[in-house]
């Protein structure tokens, strides 16, 4: 784990360099989940410390219960759970999943090039 | 065997109307409720319209408010797509009792890390049903989250989820799926579906397309396993299974005139049937299209509806020529009688064209209906679909009591009693219209090959074309053999001449008799008179002779008186 975290690190400094301006930009995520099962809770967590490491200071994320708001998940096109919906910065996308595959979370938030 | 035979519908399963027509009747009252039923076939054969309509008509006709998760198609564009099958959706999802909802999967937008499940996907169902108490649900297709989502082993599993959801729920669903090259289903849907699977194809042969429904399976319930053809038109969907008309339409005994006299004289003086199928066929020029004409236009007189369905000519053609023979269908036409369709059937596909005529008929509501000629139907080698079409087409036409009149074209080298589409056994009246050729001239011929129902005749009769319409003659039958035209003519006159020398003959016979007669007379009377005149002349010299002996005896007397004489 520790090791994977390393390596998380010097890339992450390799693409912030190459990123450049974009570090500035806001992040707004949404996370959607169904209920608080096992997957959702290592979602939360996985997506925490992405976010607490990587967009520190500049993110802005809501977890949602889509059993709580069922109307949303038909609102936002969701049909997997837990889904990760970027809305900013631009393109929207979205990762499903737990969210334990760091490197391909990464490349979804824009945050790494593949 | 009756055990058997009771038991099925003691446990007959439940099942949930369409509303579609023909398919109710193929799988024997719609399909399973509660249960989801698998509609598969390639792109472009009607899945999508098949799931629309079946919630359509629940919604209209069952009061069973439906959802359609479209995976592909947009609410709008789905709106705007049904709306030319006269399907309102805005209305009925204003009324409540239509839900269309996307379900978006783009895959460039969707990033996988880990695992998941479809959640999100059976809440929206959930929703969706419990927010209109829908009885219905299509998912069409619900292929589509296998292009959106790579990860099959969770997608499997989560369908497997899902449809148990949805049996829970009691909704009658339709999945529909598209064709794969092995399996029913490019996915194998047919894996989670296993109650009912309905398969729809569209084929073109011979460039024409038709387009064909066959119920796969029907877990616990008889179902019909043909291929049954089937049209989408402005009215939806429908299916034609040839079995379903039955043969139970209800028969008159009203007959109506063909329009030449001595035609119905043959057909036992009265003409056909009314509701009956009537059948010409002939090789080309054998005057098929005067003899629909010819009844046309008798029943426009008689103030009945005609619709002339010409294949292969324009109206105007077929006015032109039919007034060459003295008949004038155009004063019709221009009143209303009669109307013409003209199209040629290959143009639209066969199919397609039966659903047209179904229309122009319901529509025009027709006493009769002329189909010229039904040959050209066959295209290449679709002989079966054409004679099932038109045995379709003949069944319409009964059940409605409409007289169908149809020409075929007999190929030259083909026999004659024989229809290229093997219909005879559906047609009530044929008639067959032969060429002649004697003496280096055709000449038309006609003959009833059969006329169920009523005594007809037997005999050739010679067809004539004149300018007062058609006619029929006898032809010469004699030791010669059966004659028409010129040769009929001039046997004729020969016979004429031969009958007329005859004649002549007696005439003098007869004559010679009147003579002999009138010499015989005179000589009588001569001889009367000889012998009258004899004996007037004996008579006289008798009574002379008397006189003088009653002279002679006074003369006696007087002289004895005066001799004193003692006698007496």
């Amino acid at each position: 784990m520790k090791k994977k975290i390393k390596e998380i690190e010097y890339s992450t400094d390799q693409f912030e360099s190459a990123l450049g301006d974009s570090n500035s930009e806001k992040y707004i995520l949404r996370l959607y989940i169904a209920g608080m099962t096992p997957k959702s809770i290592r979602a939360i967590s996985n997506l925490k410390t992405i976010c607490e490491d990587h967009l520190k200071g500049r993110y802005d994320l809501e977890v949602i219960d889509l059993y709580q708001n069922p109307q949303l998940a038909t609102g936002e096109q969701i049909i997997a759970a837990p889904t990760l919906i970027k809305k900013l910065p631009l393109p929207l996308r979205r990762i499903i999943g737990d969210l334990s595959g760091t490197e391909r979370l990464l490349v979804g938030l824009d945050l790494k090039k593949t | 065997m009756k055990k058997a035979n009771d038991q099925p519908k003691q446990n007959d399963l439940p099942k949930s109307l369409t509303g579609i027509q023909g398919l109710d009747e193929i799988t024997g009252g719609g399909l399973p409720k509660g249960r989801p039923t698998l509609i598969c076939g390639n792109a472009g054969c009607g899945k999508t319209l098949l799931a629309m309509e079946f919630l359509v008509r629940g919604a209209t006709q069952y009061n069973e408010p439906g959802v359609f998760m479209a995976f592909e198609e947009t609410e709008k564009e789905l709106t705007a797509n049904v709306a030319s099958l006269g399907f309102d959706l805005d209305k009925l999802t204003a009324k409540k009792m239509l839900l269309l909802e996307h379900i978006h999967i783009e895959r460039s937008e969707i990033e996988e890390t880990g695992e998941y499940d479809l959640e999100g996907l059976l809440i929206r169902i959930n929703l969706a049903i419990d927010s209109i108490g829908a009885k219905r649900l299509v998912l069409d297709t619900i292929e589509s989250l296998f292009g959106g989502l790579p990860n099959t082993l969770i997608l499997r599993a989560e369908l497997r989820r899902l449809f148990r959801f949805l049996k829970e729920k009691g909704v009658t669903v339709i999945i529909t799926g598209e064709r794969g090259d092995e399996m029913l289903t490019r996915q194998g849907l047919e894996e989670y579906v296993s109650d009912c699977v309905i398969m729809l194809d569209h084929r073109v042969t011979e460039q024409t397309s038709t387009r064909r429904l066959r119920v796969v399976k029907y877990r616990g319930s008889a179902h019909g396993t043909n291929e049954y053809p089937f049209l989408i038109d402005e009215t939806g969907f429908s299916v034609l299974p040839v079995t379903s008309v039955g043969l139970n339409h209800s028969v008159t005994t009203d007959r109506i005139s063909s329009g030449i006299p001595r035609l119905d004289t043959m057909l036992s003086g009265k003409g056909y049937y009314r509701g009956s199928s009537v059948l010409v066929s002939g090789t080309a020029g054998t005057g098929k299209s005067s003899l629909a004409a010819h009844f046309a236009f008798a029943a426009c007189k008689r103030g009945e509806r005609v619709l002339y369905f010409a294949l292969e000519e324009s109206p105007q053609q077929i006015i032109r020529n039919m007034r060459s023979i003295g008949i004038d269908n155009e004063q019709w036409v221009k009143n209303g009688l009669m109307k013409f369709h003209s199209n040629r059937p290959t143009f639209i596909g066969l199919e397609s064209y039966l659903t047209l005529m179904h229309k122009v008929i319901n529509e025009f509501k027709p006493e009769v209906v002329i189909i010229d000629p039904i040959s050209s139907f066959i295209v290449g080698t679709n002989d079966f679909e054409a004679k099932s079409m038109i045995m379709r087409m003949v069944d319409f036409l009964k059940m409605n009591t409409i007289t169908g009149f149809f020409t075929s074209l007999t190929g030259a080298n083909s026999e004659l009693e024989h229809t290229q589409i093997n219909i005879s056994s559906l047609i009530d009246t044929w008639m067959i219209l032969r060429d002649i050729e004697i003496g280096g001239e055709r000449n038309r011929g006609l003959h009833i090959l059969k006329s169920r129902g009523m005594a007809h005749s037997n005999q050739i009769r010679e067809y004539i074309l004149t300018d007062n319409g058609a006619e029929l003659l006898d032809v010469y039958v004699g030791p010669d053999g059966v004659l028409t035209g010129s040769a009929r003519i001039s046997k004729e006159a020969q016979e004429y001449s031969e009958q007329l020398s005859r004649q002549q003959e007696t005439e003098r016979k007869k004559l010679a008799l009147e003579r002999k007669r009138k010499a015989m007379v005179a000589k009588i009377s001569e001889l009367q008179e000889e012998f009258e005149a004899e004996s007037i002349e004996t008579l006289n010299m008798i009574y002379l002779e008397e006189e003088r002996n009653k002279a002679f005896l006074l003369q006696q007397r007087d002289m004895a008186m005066s001799r004193k004489a003692d006698t007496d």
